[in-house]
């Protein structure tokens, strides 16, 4: 997960991400790629505890260098689109595990990004709200979003299109 | 990622750590401070020095006899008096005696044994009453000259000119008042009391002339005017060169001021050190900071920011920090400079 997000370099063997090797890129353009063409949810949401919502949202648009008025107005419209409308100058600590989850989501999704990497988004969630994510990346995923989702829970994994199992560090297509 | 944003960033950690921002801010604020009050003050004593010298008068030479065997009489004042370029030259002798009139007392006032020329050198003039005559000189008179602040003291609002003042335990009339002159290089003049030179004997004086003022014509020939006086001292008492000095007010001008420098970088430098430290202070609290805030560090990387972006968010933090700093410093600095003014401060 962290070296597909660009996080961790491989030791031994190749990466090609949409026909640019990462192996021996800097510093700056694997940054810009992470920002570009990968989005992150966290089992832990790792939200950003002091900014609110909104700005947690803005976050990797204000990275993008998009001027803070337009990244302002695209946070609004995703956090509509996650339905967190009314909640954006909430901090983390005043919203619920699964509101967090779709911060996390919506700050995943304001970017467009080509991947969403998915590390258990359900994992610190109960079944209910954990089963409300799941219909949201559903639902991003008709809209033709590719969405990478990591889980041990296998019913979660049933509802994906394509589903590879990893065993003692080999991949296995199911 | 544009700079207005970073320092948005910055300043809304330094707000959420307010405590911690502020401490860190009162090692700069008192570093930058102190380096200010302490250069001003040095500097304001060095200026202060100045204009009293320049107060007294430049156009002043100060012969100083250190021998203990020769001494000039008086009658060879008449003589250096007809040295080229000079105008006026008074002798003087620096007593200290207890003063009584009635019930009040001064101890230790300053006394100056002198003669006429004394208020003509020094700029001085008279209040009221007469100034020593020769005869004063000749006779050795009990007679005195008090400053306005001893007079004022001595006598409040009654006119102490024919009274009489006890100068320990002899009586002396008062046969003048001098006009108020305010302090200058460390001699009060208001304070002082004038008496004939020759009269000093009386207080336990001897009658040698070791200490003379001479006032200068020309200030610009005041180089050649200070080598034949030292000529004239050498060869008339035979001494050497380390028994006597010849001083401008300019070299002592310079004398005082180059102290008056080193003590300013001696109270400098102190401050620079606590300047220094306020600075170790702002890189402990973004080590800490840092270290702290890995997570927060690994969550903006992980959205795209550039390792340049999360140093500039720390480095901006800390500029932000320091100039706050910088800038309330020089506020208290430039009050604690106003305040030393105001109360006449000086090294």
């Amino acid at each position: 997960m962290n070296m597909l997000g660009l996080l961790d370099i491989p030791d031994s063997g190749e990466y090609v991400l949409d026909k640019v090797n990462i192996l021996n890129q800097p510093d700056r353009k694997l940054a810009s790629l992470r920002n570009k063409k990968i989005g992150f949810i966290f089992q832990s949401f790792n939200l950003l505890s002091k900014l609110n919502a909104l700005e947690n949202v803005q976050v990797p648009l204000m990275y993008q260098g998009i001027p803070a008025k337009k990244s302002k107005e695209m946070a609004y419209w995703y956090l509509e689109k996650v339905g967190l409308k009314g909640r954006e100058k909430h901090h983390p600590n005043q919203l619920s595990g699964g509101q967090q989850q779709r911060v996390a989501i919506a700050r995943a999704l304001c970017c467009k990004p080509e991947i969403i990497l998915a590390d258990e988004p359900t994992g610190a969630l109960d079944s209910k709200t954990g089963n409300e994510i799941m219909k949201i990346l559903e639902e991003m995923n008709r809209e033709g979003q590719t969405i990478i989702l990591i889980t041990h829970d296998i019913e979660i994994a049933k509802r994906a299109k394509r589903m590879v199992k990893i065993l003692d560090g080999k991949l296995y297509e199911v | 990622m544009k700079l207005i944003q970073i320092i948005k960033i910055a300043f809304k950690n330094i707000i959420s750590n307010k405590l911690r921002s502020i401490l860190t801010m009162l090692g700069l604020v008192i570093g930058i401070s102190s380096v200010i009050a302490l250069v001003g003050i040095g500097n304001g004593s060095s200026s202060e020095v100045k204009t009293q010298v320049q107060a007294l008068g430049t156009d002043i030479l100060t012969i100083a006899i250190t021998s203990t065997e020769n001494s000039l009489s008086y009658e060879k004042l008449e003589e250096i008096k007809e040295l080229s370029n000079i105008k006026e030259v008074t002798p003087f002798k620096n007593i200290s005696a207890t003063v009584n009139r009635g019930s009040t007392t001064v101890t230790r006032a300053s006394i100056i044994g002198t003669n006429a020329s004394y208020l003509e050198v020094t700029n001085t003039k008279l209040e009221t009453g007469r100034t020593i005559s020769v005869i004063d000189i000749e006779n050795k008179s009990k007679v005195c000259i008090l400053g306005k602040d001893i007079a004022t003291s001595l006598f409040r609002l009654a006119d102490p000119l024919g009274q009489s003042i006890k100068l320990n335990g002899d009586n002396y009339v008062v046969i003048g008042v001098l006009e108020e002159q305010g302090s200058s290089m460390g001699n009060d003049i208001d304070s002082n009391i004038l008496i004939p030179i020759t009269t000093a004997k009386y207080l336990g004086s001897d009658t040698s002339i070791n200490n003379l003022y001479t006032k200068v014509e020309d200030e610009s020939r005041i180089q050649r005017t200070i080598s034949s006086l030292e000529n004239y001292v050498r060869t008339t008492l035979q001494i050497s060169s380390d028994e006597y000095s010849v001083t401008s007010q300019d070299s002592m001008l310079n004398a005082v001021d180059s102290i008056d420098n080193t003590l300013s970088l001696l109270l400098g430098g102190i401050a620079s050190i606590s300047l220094v430290v306020g600075g170790i202070g702002v890189m402990n609290v973004m080590l800490v900071s840092v270290t702290e805030r890995t997570k927060e560090i690994g969550i903006r990387k992980a959205l795209g920011a550039k390792r340049s972006d999360i140093l500039f968010q720390f480095l901006i933090e800390a500029l932000v920090i320091s100039i706050l700093g910088g800038i309330l410093g020089i506020i208290c600095g430039i009050l604690a400079r106003k305040y030393s003014k105001q109360n006449r401060i000086y090294l």
